[in-house]
């Protein structure tokens, strides 16, 4: 047991796993003697050398396609990608070969590479360095979609991707790489992929969220508890699939819900959650669902603190649900 | 192809027959300097102010002065350029102004750019226009504004940037062959700086040099020494023309990232610095003022004050800029769309009145 950062939690998670499984390599664009820009990688090389930590030619298409190649050899590539921004020059690779391999062979061929890489703003990151853009990805049937927001589920979620036959989008926030700790158990666990978390039990009002939002949406829960509200706070944890009963079944307690994300709001991920409660919850709904959410623009260098959900927003928007 | 271009060589020595090629008046070539002192001097002050918590993020120009500064002197008023995040010289070169630099860098209410990007060299008026961060992402559409004047019949050519990780992107290789097959007015400049940030150029590709990738996609290719800023001055002359007359050029440019590659980088990871003190024998300024001053066109003690006065300038400037009010909270859904859809107005309205509540007091 140790207390570790999602960063490095991630990192110590890929060298247990590399050591037990020859079949791992890791390969991306400075992840080798660089370790990678948020060093999530740092040691890999040292440790399993040039072969199984292959630093690449500054190509996303060329690492995801090639990772592809390797996973349907039977390899098990974990390929970085610098920054989210940087994937859409490898989107084809993804989205035409990655996602759709298994469908279009029926069955006999299967590409289970995971894709991991930071997403998220907070860092003053401006345009590229700040999106979350997940909504590509579930939108596109055959790809798993995880965004951890707790160091020990980082770890968890990565082993049970690393079991999947099936090819992963990992999704780390980074302005949160660092500013939690967790104690993480040493060794093999895994967290399920397609099972959210209630982090805190509440009846009032459901707060459903994941990635670095989480934890703004628990802070806004503290603020409103003192007000007297009762809020249940939900971490999804694996976007695709969803845990769509452990959301119903809050929902049918509390009647109220607010999602939190940072993905614009438009077709973000909260639409769906929307959707699918208008479908199978509606008579148990006392309140609109409402969505705290990134603004519908590019993310802005300049007052970044507005485009994203903001602690006040979130709050305000809890008790006007609880007040409708 | 992979002979490599020189005029001044690392200790600033001329070399006689080459330079008589070159009708560059003492008035010109002081002007060069001034502009990579500028570079190098405002660089310093960018780099600063990200430490200070400032601006957000800069990428060092530092030894690579020459390449962007030589291009753009030897360019016509009409040409075009399509940088990347480390050509501060095309701007200087094009007339921005020092204050209006700073202004971008700190993303405040003067910045043209209204602080929906960093980094972005560019702008209407400087026939600049400004970059996508992704790499290369931008050679495409640089191929394209010059396949349109091609059309349109325009006599001008287009410039567009890469580093030598640019390189190995898809968009790099599309956009060659396409203007190798329309034979298009455009001269790529390829700055080769050794790094992709940790990663060597040999990790980016097989090939001997840079250069000879043209020769697969039936352009030109030349190799500069890109730290001599002559050289680099005279070999754009004749990638121009060359591009002009139907043969697009891939223009490699040999030089070194003497800095990080950005502020947010830590180059001791990868590179040692006796390495980093090799290389910076061999920078861009020191080896043009050895000429300008053993040939007599420029002094010791006038180089002095020039820097001097250049200094003074950019700590005025930077005063002022620290000072100019921050970006209103409206201009984050500016320029999304060329009107305003409904939904936005709506988050607008929303994010307006957030921002004046927090700011009652
Ligand atoms: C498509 C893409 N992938 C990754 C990055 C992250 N990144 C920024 S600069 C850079 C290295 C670029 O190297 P090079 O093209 O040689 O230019 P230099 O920075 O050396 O000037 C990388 C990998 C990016 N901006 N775009």
């Amino acid at each position: 047991m140790a207390e570790l950062t999602l960063a490095g939690a991630l990192n110590s998670t890929l060298k247990e796993q590399m050591r037990k499984d020859d079949r791992i390599v890791v390969l991306g664009e400075d992840v080798g003697r660089r370790g990678g820009v948020f060093l999530v990688t740092e040691g890999l090389l040292e440790e399993f050398g040039p072969e199984r930590v292959i630093d690449t030619p500054l190509s996303e298409a060329a690492i995801f396609g090639v990772a592809a190649g390797m996973a349907i050899y039977g390899l098990k590539p974990i390929a970085e990608v610098q920054f989210f921004d940087f994937a859409f020059g490898g989107f084809d690779q993804i989205v035409s070969q990655i996602a759709k391999l298994r469908y279009r062979t029926g069955g006999q061929f299967k590409a289970p590479v995971i894709i991991r890489g930071p997403v998220a703003g907070g860092i003053r990151g401006g345009m590229f360095h700040s999106q979350h853009p997940e909504t590509y990805y579930v939108h596109t049937a055959g790809l798993k979609v995880i965004v951890p927001a707790f160091p020990y589920d980082a770890k968890g979620l990565l082993i049970s991707a690393l079991k999947q036959e099936d090819p992963v989008i990992f999704m780390e926030p980074k302005s949160i790489y660092r500013t939690i700790k967790q104690e993480v158990p040493d060794g093999e666990f895994t967290v399920p992929i397609g099972k959210a978390n209630v982090l805190k039990e509440g009846d009032d009002v459901t707060v459903i969220s994941y990635g670095a939002m989480v934890h703004r949406s628990l802070e806004a829960a503290e603020e409103a508890e003192k007000e007297k509200i009762s809020v249940e706070v939900i971490d999804l944890r694996t976007l695709m699939p969803f845990d769509i009963e452990t959301i119903l079944n809050s929902v049918k307690k509390t009647g109220r819900v607010v999602i939190v994300h940072e993905a614009p709001k438009t077709l973000g991920f909260g639409a769906e959650i929307a959707a699918q409660l208008a479908e199978k919850a509606l008579l148990y709904l006392e309140a609109p669902i409402m969505r705290v959410t990134g603004q519908d623009t590019p993310f802005p260098l300049a007052n970044e603190h507005y485009y994203l959900p903001t602690l006040k927003r979130i709050k305000n928007t809890i008790l006007k649900v609880v007040n409708f | 192809m992979s002979e490599l271009y020189q005029i001044l060589d690392e200790e600033g020595v001329v070399n006689k027959q080459l330079i008589s090629k070159i009708n560059l008046s003492n008035e010109q070539m002081l002007e060069m300097y001034k502009h990579m002192l500028i570079v190098r001097i405002l660089d310093g002050w960018l780099m600063r102010l990200q430490r200070m918590g400032r601006a957000a993020i800069h990428a060092p120009n530092e030894g690579q002065e020459a390449i962007a500064v030589g291009v753009a002197h030897a360019s016509e008023k009409q040409d075009y350029f399509f940088p990347t995040y480390r050509d501060l010289g095309l701007m200087i070169v094009r007339g921005a102004s020092i204050r209006e630099i700073l202004n971008r860098w700190l993303a405040n209410s003067q910045d043209p750019l209204k602080g929906h990007e960093f980094a972005i060299y560019g702008g209407r008026k400087y026939n600049i226009v400004p970059t996508t961060t992704p790499v290369s992402v931008h050679l495409a559409a640089a191929t394209g504004f010059a396949h349109a004047a091609k059309i349109r019949k325009d006599n001008l050519v287009v410039f567009a940037f890469l580093g030598d990780g640019g390189t190995s992107k898809g968009d790099f290789h599309e956009s060659i062959n396409w203007a190798g097959v329309f034979r298009l007015p455009i001269v790529y400049v390829c700055q080769n700086n050794q790094y992709a940030i940790s990663l060597p150029v040999k990790r980016q590709t097989a090939s001997e040099t840079i250069s000879i990738k043209a020769v697969a996609y039936g352009i030109r290719g030349m190799r500069v020494d890109g730290n001599d800023i002559l050289a680099v001055y005279s070999a754009t002359k004749e990638a121009r023309e060359s591009a002009r007359n139907g043969m697009p050029v891939l223009m490699e440019c040999v030089t070194y990232r003497l800095g990080s590659h950005t502020t947010s980088d830590d180059p001791s990871r990868y590179r040692t610095q006796e390495e980093v003190e090799q290389m910076r024998k061999k920078e861009p300024l020191r080896r043009f003022k050895n000429y300008l001053i053993s040939n007599g066109i420029l002094s010791e003690k006038e180089e002095q004050e020039l820097r001097k006065e250049i200094e003074k300038e950019i700590e005025d400037e930077v005063k002022i800029a620290v000072s100019v009010p921050p970006l209103p909270v409206q201009t984050i859904f500016e320029d999304v769309y060329s009107d305003m859809p409904w939904h936005l107005k709506e988050e607008m309205d929303l994010v307006v009145k957030e921002f004046e509540e927090d700011h009652q007091s």
